[in-house]
């Protein structure tokens, strides 16, 4: 045990890898697309991903396929975060929508969504988080809606806090909502955050620069969008989220 | 288009995503259910108490179509409402415990493709998992091209062990010593 890690250690190795990747990138090589399971500034990942290449396999049958959701599994009030008490939860109302496309820009549709967030306050209601926020009494910060026909996804919630998290000393994520979606195959999942635009902690952020390729950062950062916007009640954010997946689940019509 | 990147799904997803009895995708009662369950470990051994699996799988007659339920709500106070404890919906999702320990209650998959081993698919989540990983478990020995791609060590991570009649056990392995074998569909 040496002494506590700090912000600027945490900055330095962010910068090393940046630089690793630029020099790669000004080589002639692609810029990432995906995240990088083993990124050491993000001290969790460091025992939790696997050193061996993943196998690949085109036997997919099973998830070639996936779960089906329908009208049993959400209620008309599961996409309203703020319904979910008897009073309105405190903080700044806003709205989240977009559309959930595959590779081939197809809109995946009757497919489960699900978010969950801290409170204005960057409180989770979870007994674990014990960062001295207040927790919101009205505020639980759970959700689920279906995509419609268009692959559209909506909610209406409350903008989350940042919050604190000790991967390192004055260690604060940027706000951001937990999304999962499904695709049409179990081999399209995705569980990512959606961040706001702007906002001055994403160059701290491990988990956030864990995407080390600048544009890929960007598809996670959603967008103001002014007509979104309610007079007199909430603000809007579009956040359009394209899903990864086999080739199998692009190239073929039909599926 | 290019792909949404993923990120780990975090301490906190506990009271969003696991739902009572999510693992027990056999209908209640049913004479064929099976239990599989186990650890998950990381690269120093140790287990995970916040690891998400998610499982789906082809039915006994092997058909993978699936049915909405599994995660049915009551639409009078919006509470979990559990499955209706008769439709087989193919898709179960369980936390780890402090232990690190999960168990999926389910019935055996039948073939998807006429002679190969079925098997179901696993889905693995963490905290400091920054994307989730795919792994398989087969319940009955056979070999399908991708058994036989894999070394006996290697492929002995996706065959599930016998421990009793209708009980198997199952360990996942992040990292390390017997790495679980993790897939990528191409
Ligand atoms: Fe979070």
């Amino acid at each position: 045990m040496g002494d506590p890690l700090t912000q600027a250690d945490i900055d330095r190795e962010i910068a090393d890898i940046g630089a690793a990747v630029a020099k790669a990138v000004a080589a002639g090589e692609p810029e990432p697309e995906r995240v990088t399971r083993d990124y050491p500034p993000y001290r969790s990942s460091l025992l939790r991903h696997p050193r061996h290449p993943l196998i690949l396999t085109e036997e997919a049958e099973v998830e070639l396929r996936g779960p089906v959701f329908g009208v049993t599994d959400v209620t008309d009030l599961d996409r309203d975060l703020t319904l979910h008490h008897t009073g309105e939860p405190l903080g700044e109302r806003i709205t989240v929508t977009g559309r959930i496309l595959d590779r081939a820009g197809r809109p995946v549709r009757g497919q489960l969504v699900e978010v969950w967030q801290a409170n204005a306050a960057g409180r989770y209601a979870h007994q674990r988080d014990q960062h001295p926020a207040p927790l919101d009494p009205n505020f639980t910060g759970t959700g689920r809606c279906l995509t419609d026909d268009e692959g559209r996804y909506s909610f209406v919630t409350i903008k989350p806090g940042a919050y604190p998290w000790k991967n390192h000393v004055n260690a604060w994520r940027p706000a951001h909502i937990h999304f999962s979606i499904f695709g049409t195959a179990f081999a399209q999942r995705l569980v990512t955050q959606m961040y706001f635009p702007n906002d001055p902690l994403f160059p701290y952020d491990p988990i956030y620069n864990s995407v080390t390729g600048e544009a890929a950062r960007q598809r996670m950062i959603a967008r103001y969008d002014h007509d979104l916007s309610s007079p007199e009640w909430s603000l809007g954010y579009r956040w359009d989220i394209v899903l990864d997946g086999p080739s199998a689940t692009w190239m073929e019509e039909g599926r | 288009m290019k792909p949404t990147p993923s990120q780990t799904v975090g301490p906190f997803f506990g009271y969003a995503l696991p739902q009572a009895g999510g693992g027990d995708l056999a209908p209640a009662g049913h004479p064929d259910a099976v239990v599989v369950h186990g650890h998950v470990y990381d690269g120093a051994g140790d287990p995970i108490p916040d690891a998400l699996l998610e499982f789906w799988q082809a039915d006994p007659a092997g058909s993978l179509t699936g049915k909405p339920g599994s995660m049915r709500r009551d639409h009078v106070d919006g509470s979990f409402a559990g499955r209706d404890g008769v439709r087989f919906t193919g898709f179960a999702r369980v936390a780890t415990d402090a232990d690190g320990h999960w168990a999926l209650r389910t019935l055996p998959p039948g073939a998807a493709t006429p002679g190969r081993p079925p098997y179901i698919s696993v889905c693995v989540f963490a905290r400091g998992l920054l994307q989730h990983l795919y792994t398989r478990v087969y319940l009955e020995p056979g070999t399908d091209p991708l058994l036989a791609s894999l070394d006996p060590g290697r492929r002995a991570t996706l065959l599930a062990t016998p421990e009793s009649p209708g009980v198997y056990t199952h360990d996942i392995r992040l990292q390390g010593d017997g790495e679980t074998v993790f897939l990528d569909f191409g």
